[in-house]
């Protein structure tokens, strides 16, 4: 009961402006060219044995142009609220108050930067001895700097992207890794299509250059260590790498961006999510049937861009569901940009209007057979999120007819 | 009873059930008759020592055991009772198969320091690096604390227990989360893609981090003797809000589902409505344009004037800047008015429950309209002379209630509203 599919008679929604900051570069064409010249930016060596795929560098003031605004912030809301000026930019809709003070934000976050300092300071001098029952809270209270929670709070993404670039209509933010970001997409579409809503932003942003972070996926033994691989290539070497990246989207419906003359990438079609209970093998790739059999089946050339981690039992699952679905090319953005969690679909979404917008999918990068060439111009993508431990997301991207 | 859509030609969303958890205690019964009795739930911390805080009282749920304890795992046992209580009263579905989607407002996750603690511990020597902590918490001897401090653990937990929908939805919109959780749950009854929806707000995180947190912004009442009196909404000597517990569940259905079914209808989500503030991360823009539009907004979700609003559960948290503001901002909206409309902080009683907030306030909205009489804002011995509201000050108040206001506001310009009546109009 919780799908997104455009109905006859319902509205149309285009994508209409795609912002990306990544691991690969800044932008649709840095992006694009990396993706074709099928390079990929990883660090086996800053935080080895672990993996990560690091931000390209940008210049966080052609964005985000106070200082003062970037000192209130940790990494992943600044790349966030940048990759959201780019959006913003691409749709021709910045600094447009008339749209921006009615724009619907609806953004998948993470959150929880910590002063690793701090953190270490405290154990360390616990675990030689200070043990005075006020300890942990008087050395919160002077080691901790004041503004620090504000860069930790989830909603605090959503809430610099409406400071920096003057969003004024509403802000939701979704947490729950991978799938928040399937259903950020997932309601900002309901939302249009039903009329409840004419624009909105929807994206996440990630920085995977954290070592707070890998403690938490070491605890399940999710990271990926030593040595880069394709994603379908680590069966036997299981993990995923985390990736820093800002995506955002413009959802526009079809006649709002026709009234201002806005130009689209391509359509979002549908959305659908669920929670596979993931008890049995078999229960996530079933879910995943589901969801495809829920999404409007159209003639003409299809492909498949992915999300999926590296991380097991979930990519093996995977992979026996798109084995089903051969006559659709598969790419991973999990190989190319590392696994940016709660902005993985709305990356997927944003590859997938673009290859659309471009008219090529851009080349597979694997060795093991499972992404193949593919001829021709797609008029459909299918964009899918698995989560590395729960959540199912899928969306179809279709070529504006 | 009549329509089943409202105004604007949508389905007419309902109140089915309601499950209720604070410091007060546990239950819609229990919380009402202290509620409406002017009792506090805020009282000094014994969970962990307070020595070194600048604020040692706050509004906690001690009477709830989760073992081992998480300030997260508090929240999901929080917000299994009240979802528990909620369907009891609806009697709607089977049990752990809920006909609708789940929408779970909760408090940020993360990883905390009892669990730090246990890492720090195990490295096994006085000197050591985060990388060295990172080193040890492989090998699968961790592997619950990844479940339990993903984001979505809360949520998925409920989802398998109460067998929820589809994908369930983890939002936080800070202080107003609760407001938004409701929110959602309307959105997706008017679009006609479900029947019902479970809407859950929980807040456990009362831990010396959060508290020192907020400190550090001087966010909290630092009044902490005697600790029921520190929260004092709209009164002169006001000095913060008090960090608390708690958890609301409601199950909404279209009006035309319940009563198909036969259900009792508890009341109506007339109206909904959010602004984004793009002032400033904690602070409202000085002209109050996104709080008055927010709850413009609201009036027209739910085709009302000010004049059919004849009560205002409001955000009140007793800072000195949101009671201020809360009031010219409701005085913008409703006028002359204002000086009539009687208002009401629950917060004055169990404390700011944060991202529960807007749902339990919105479960005491409701129940005021079932009970006819509004809770009292307790402490309420000097009021502030420049705010003129009719403030249901110390006793309750037995007052014709049709449509209550109630009010969110949060850090990151979050702001929402939500209308309340009794039937549908």
């Amino acid at each position: 009961m919780t799908d997104t599919t455009s109905k006859p008679g319902q509205t149309e929604v285009w994508i209409t402006g795609i912002g990306l900051a990544t691991s690969l570069g800044e932008g649709l064409d840095a992006n694009w060219t990396a993706l074709q010249e099928k390079r990929i930016n990883v660090d086996e060596k800053g935080f080895a044995p672990y993996i990560v795929h690091p931000l390209m560098p940008v210049s966080f003031d052609s964005q985000i142009p106070k200082k003062g605004d970037q000192r209130q912030m940790e990494a992943w809301q600044r790349i966030g609220t940048y990759a959201a000026g780019l959006a913003l930019d691409s749709a021709g809709i910045k600094g447009n108050k008339d749209i921006l003070s009615k724009i619907d934000m609806v953004v998948a976050a993470g959150g929880g930067e910590r002063d690793l300092n701090v953190d270490t300071g405290v154990l360390t001098a616990e675990a030689k001895g200070a043990n005075a029952p006020g300890f942990l809270n008087e050395r919160l209270m002077s080691d901790l700097r004041p503004t620090l929670f504000l860069a930790q709070l989830s909603n605090l993404l959503a809430g610099n992207i409406a400071i920096v670039h003057g969003l004024g209509g509403t802000s939701r933010t979704f947490m729950g890794e991978e799938v928040a970001g399937a259903d950020a997409a997932r309601i900002a579409l309901a939302r249009i299509a039903s009329g409840e809503s004419d624009i909105a932003l929807i994206g996440g942003s990630h920085n995977g250059e954290r070592k707070d972070l890998m403690v938490l996926y070491e605890f399940g033994d999710f990271n990926l260590k030593d040595k880069f691989a394709p994603v379908w290539a680590r069966k036997d070497h299981a993990g995923f790498a985390l990736g820093s990246a800002g995506a955002f989207l413009v959802l526009e419906s079809r006649a709002h961006a026709e009234a201002r003359g806005a130009k689209p990438f391509a359509r979002l079609s549908s959305v659908v999510a669920d929670l596979a209970r993931r008890k049995q093998p078999g229960d996530m790739a079933a879910t995943l049937e589901k969801l495809w059999a829920k999404l409007p089946r159209r003639e003409g050339k299809g492909a498949i861009i992915t999300g999926a981690t590296g991380a097991e039992p979930a990519t093996s699952e995977e992979r026996g569901f798109l084995k089903g679905h051969a006559e659709f090319p598969v790419r991973s953005t999990g190989t190319m940009f590392g696994h940016t969690m709660e902005t993985q679909f709305p990356l997927g979404l944003a590859l997938a209007a673009l290859s659309i917008s471009r008219g090529a999918l851009f080349p597979p990068n694997d060795s093991t057979g499972t992404e193949i060439e593919m001829q021709g111009a797609p008029t459909q993508i299918v964009v899918v999120g698995a989560g590395h431990w729960r959540g199912e997301g899928m969306a179809l991207v279709e070529a504006v007819s | 009873m009549t329509a089943p859509r409202d105004k604007l030609g949508r389905p007419v969303v309902v109140v089915t059930g309601m499950g209720i958890m604070t410091s007060l205690g546990a239950g819609k019964a229990d919380n009402w008759a202290k509620l409406v009795a002017g009792e506090s739930g805020i009282r000094t911390i014994t969970r962990f020592p307070i020595d070194g805080l600048k604020t040692t009282m706050a509004g906690t749920v001690d009477f709830v055991s989760v073992d081992p304890f998480s300030s997260t795992g508090l929240s999901e046992r929080m917000a299994e009772l009240v979802t528990e209580e909620a369907l009891e009263q609806a009697g709607i579905g089977a049990k752990a198969d809920f006909p609708g989607p789940l929408f779970l407002a909760v408090a940020p996750v993360e990883v905390e320091w009892p669990q730090r603690r246990e890492l720090g511990r195990a490295v096994g020597s006085p000197d050591f690096t985060y990388d060295d902590l990172l080193r040890i918490s492989g090998g699968g001897k961790y592997s619950a604390y990844h479940h339990r401090f993903m984001f979505g653990s809360v949520a998925a937990y409920l989802a398998e227990t109460f067998g929820t929908k589809g994908s369930p939805i983890s939002l936080s919109t800070a202080c107003a989360s609760g407001a938004t959780s409701i929110q959602l749950g309307v959105e997706a009854i008017r679009r006609g893609e479900t029947d019902a929806a479970l809407c859950v707000a929980t807040d456990g995180t009362v831990n010396p981090e959060a508290l020192v947190r907020f400190s550090l912004l001087s966010a909290l009442s630092t009044q902490n003797d005697p600790p029921q009196a520190a929260s004092r909404p709209f009164s002169k000597n006001r000095d913060g809000f008090v960090m608390a517990e708690g958890a609301g569940a409601l199950v909404l259905e279209s009006y035309e589902a319940a009563t198909a079914r036969g259900a009792k209808i508890l009341g109506v989500i007339a109206g909904c409505g959010e602004l984004t503030d793009s002032f400033h991360r904690t602070r409202s823009s000085p002209d109050g344009k996104p709080i008055i539009g927010c709850m413009n907004k609201t009036l027209a979700d739910a085709g009302m004037t000010p004049d059919q609003i004849d009560h205002i559960n409001a955000h009140g948290t007793a800072t000195p800047e949101n009671d201020k503001m809360e009031y010219n901002t409701t005085s913008a909206v409703f006028g002359d008015l204002v000086q009539k409309i009687p208002v009401t902080s629950n917060k004055s009683m169990v404390g700011h429950t944060i991202s529960a907030a807007g749902a339990v306030e919105a479960i005491f909205s409701l129940l005021t309209l079932e009970h006819q009489r509004i809770p009292p804002t307790i402490n309420y011995e000097t009021p502030d002379p420049t705010i003129l509201f009719d403030v249901v000050g110390n006793k309750a108040r037995d007052a014709r209630v049709t449509a209550v206001m109630s009010n969110s506001f949060g850090f990151g310009g979050q702001n929402a509203s939500l209308i309340l009546t009794r039937e549908p109009a």
